[in-house]
């Protein structure tokens, strides 16, 4: 049997954030929080290992106790323990300090069974970082396996794994052993439906709350915004451009005339443009 | 000599913990795999020059590889793009990147030598990389800069990088800890002039690793089929197209102009998301960043989540039927109107201008 660790992160849906027109900051208002996008693809995989070989999943996740939703959405994906690690002492953190807690809550869980995969998602929506993943491997001294496209086999008993890891210009197929931490990229699988006996035992699970004591952590030092060396000095929005498009216009307003126009205004004021276009078109 | 040293006589001088004082000098990964450099070292290197003269100290170039790997070249094109120095790793076990020699190289460089700042590409390697360098040397890593700058007094990079989706940006500094990491994406910063007259010294160092110290084996490397290669990073002519062409068959009309001109398409994350194009071609703060010369965005509206991504082209003509659309804010170039018929007519003014020239140029 494998025991799967999978990391998650629950994040606000980008995709529904706007930004206030004459203030220019974000509305956060009424924006759902959702499983990081990219995480999915991690859990997914961790679930399809064990419908192949049999298994048990651990979903963890660090966040505030709201946190849980996204713990019991995984579940009802097919998870099959949940873990909340949640405490004041973890606010500020940064992604060193975050890998620190997610391994150690790492170490915990592997005193209950020995852990063989840590998955975990290309990087999140929020952040966009990627260093949580390569942090706890380093940490928890895991083989690193970024970018994997495709887990091409697991020998459970030889402790070996074969995985295509993306890389520039190509693909890495890489043989490791396990344990072993694996961040998945976007588009490798797709996520399954949540079934009905499933969510019914996401609804009724009780999700376990670990605080930073549970999670195995003495050195307060190492967590929050004591243990995160980068500290956020300034945030404010981008200086918006005050020079405007030139709006081509023309007396027909057909487009032929409107292209036409268009193209010797631009080349008249930047020839570089024509030059360019002289080397590249067929 | 920068203005900030030169402060008023009786102001109590900013003093840097010794042991953080140690540590001096700005330093570039410049990474290459299979004989060739990415240019995004370039691109670092040229920013980490402005930031070096900043603070005064050595830019050096840190080189890892394999003997044969054209190592030494790649020293070479780091000092005509800005270096003074180079650090070079050169064993058989660096041939192909893996996680746990490149790991082990560079923290033992940086041990060695101490650098004050730590500059790498945020690509599929680098990120791997500085997550793991940092982690191991239990310092901040600020990734997907679009900035870079100096606090020269208590000399404090200061790293600049988009937040929230893109809506905002945020500055982020390592005080306490060195050396101060930080990755940035290809094409985000502007690629230097190359002065081959500038010459740099190596210092070589060894990776005190063997073989069967690294448990990952690389078993094969299966190369992308060129004819599939998208570079949209580094194209010089692109055509995006947004959800403001409507449906599916309208995406060939952007593709109908690209091919005319010679150009990349792009397109917006929510095509991407549709099926309509391929995720390589997402241009924009989850997809790529790209800096062309000319930029033609069809049915795109401008969002925040779009523009990080694309605005630091030199030439961008949006087309788009609401007047009002944040394209317009910041595009050089607006055409106010239906896209499904300006593109045909800008394809056709294209043509006709280009296939001019061409003739001109045969019977000249």
């Amino acid at each position: 049997m494998i025991h799967i660790v999978v990391c998650i992160k629950q994040v606000p849906d980008s995709a529904q954030i706007r930004v206030h027109p004459v203030t220019n900051t974000i509305m956060r208002q009424g924006v759902p929080a959702i499983i990081n996008p990219y995480d999915l693809f991690a859990l997914e995989e961790a679930l399809r290992i064990k419908d192949k070989f049999g298994g048990f999943v651990t979903v963890i996740t660090m966040g505030p106790p709201q946190a849980e939703a996204a713990l019991r959405k995984a579940l009802s994906f097919g998870a099959d323990d949940a873990i909340l690690v949640t405490d004041r002492a973890f606010a500020g953190a940064d992604t060193l300090a975050t890998s620190f807690a997610l391994a150690s809550a790492i170490r915990q869980i592997e005193k209950g069974m020995p852990v063989d995969l840590v998955f975990c998602g290309k990087q999140t929506i929020d952040g966009d970082t990627a260093q949580v993943g390569p942090g706890i491997a380093k940490r928890l001294n895991l083989e690193l396996l970024t970018y994997i496209s495709s887990i091409v086999s697991v020998n459970t008993d030889k402790k070996e794994i074969v995985v295509q890891r993306r890389s520039e210009g190509g693909v890495q197929v890489l043989k490791t052993r396990l344990p072993s931490l694996v961040t998945m990229l976007e588009g490798s699988n797709e996520m399954r439906f949540a079934t009905m006996p499933n969510m019914i035992r996401a609804a009724r699970t009780t999700i376990k709350r670990w605080d930073r004591v549970a999670a195995g952590i003495e050195d307060v030092t190492k967590i929050g915004l004591k243990g995160s060396p980068t500290v956020v000095s300034k945030v404010f929005a981008p200086s918006p451009k005050t020079v405007k498009a030139e709006i081509i216009q023309t007396n027909s307003g057909e487009p032929d005339e409107m292209a036409a126009t268009l193209l010797m205004k631009m080349f008249t004021k930047y020839p570089h443009v024509r030059e360019q276009l002289e080397k590249s078109a067929v | 000599m920068s203005e900030e040293v030169k402060k008023p006589a009786g102001k109590r001088k900013f003093e840097l913990d010794p042991k953080l004082a140690e540590y001096r000098g700005i330093w570039v990964f410049i990474e290459h795999e299979r004989g060739t450099p990415h240019s995004v070292s370039w691109e670092l290197l040229g920013e980490g020059r402005k930031l070096a003269d900043k603070l005064g100290v050595q830019l050096a170039g840190v080189v890892m590889g394999a003997p044969g790997d054209d190592t030494r070249r790649f020293c070479q094109e780091a000092f005509y793009h800005g270096a003074d120095h180079c650090y070079l790793m050169e064993d058989i076990l660096l041939k192909d990147y893996r996680n746990q020699p490149y790991t082990k190289g560079m923290t033992d460089l940086v041990n060695a030598y101490k650098p004050e700042i730590l500059l790498l590409g945020a690509t599929t390697l680098g990120r791997d990389l500085a997550g793991s360098v940092a982690t191991t040397l239990q310092t901040g890593l600020t990734a997907d800069c679009t900035e870079l700058n100096i606090d020269v007094e208590i000399r404090s990079l200061l790293a600049t990088r988009p937040t929230f989706g893109g809506s905002l940006l945020c500055t982020i500094q390592t005080l306490n800890y060195r050396p101060q990491m930080a990755t940035v994406r290809p094409r985000v910063m502007a690629m230097p002039k190359r002065d081959n007259t500038r010459s740099g010294n190596i210092t070589e160092h060894k990776l005190s690793m063997i073989e069967t110290d690294i448990i990952t084996k690389v078993l094969e490397f299966i190369p992308d089929e060129n004819t599939n290669k998208v570079n949209l990073e580094y194209a010089d002519i692109i055509v995006s197209g947004g959800k403001g062409l409507k449906k599916q068959e309208n995406f060939q009309l952007i593709w109908d102009l690209a091919k005319v001109l010679g150009a990349e398409v792009g397109a917006t994350r929510p095509l991407v998301q549709s099926g309509w194009v391929e995720a390589v071609r997402q241009v924009g703060q989850t997809g790529k960043t790209v800096r062309p010369k000319l930029y033609i965005a069809a049915g795109i509206s401008g969002a925040i989540q779009h523009r990080v991504g694309m605005d630091a082209s030199d030439v961008i003509i949006a087309i788009n039927s609401d007047p009002n659309a944040p394209i317009f804010d910041f595009a050089t170039y607006g055409i106010v109107g239906n896209a499904m018929t300006i593109l045909p007519a800008l394809t056709a003014a294209f043509r006709k201008e280009l296939s001019a020239r061409n003739t001109a140029a045969v019977a000249a």
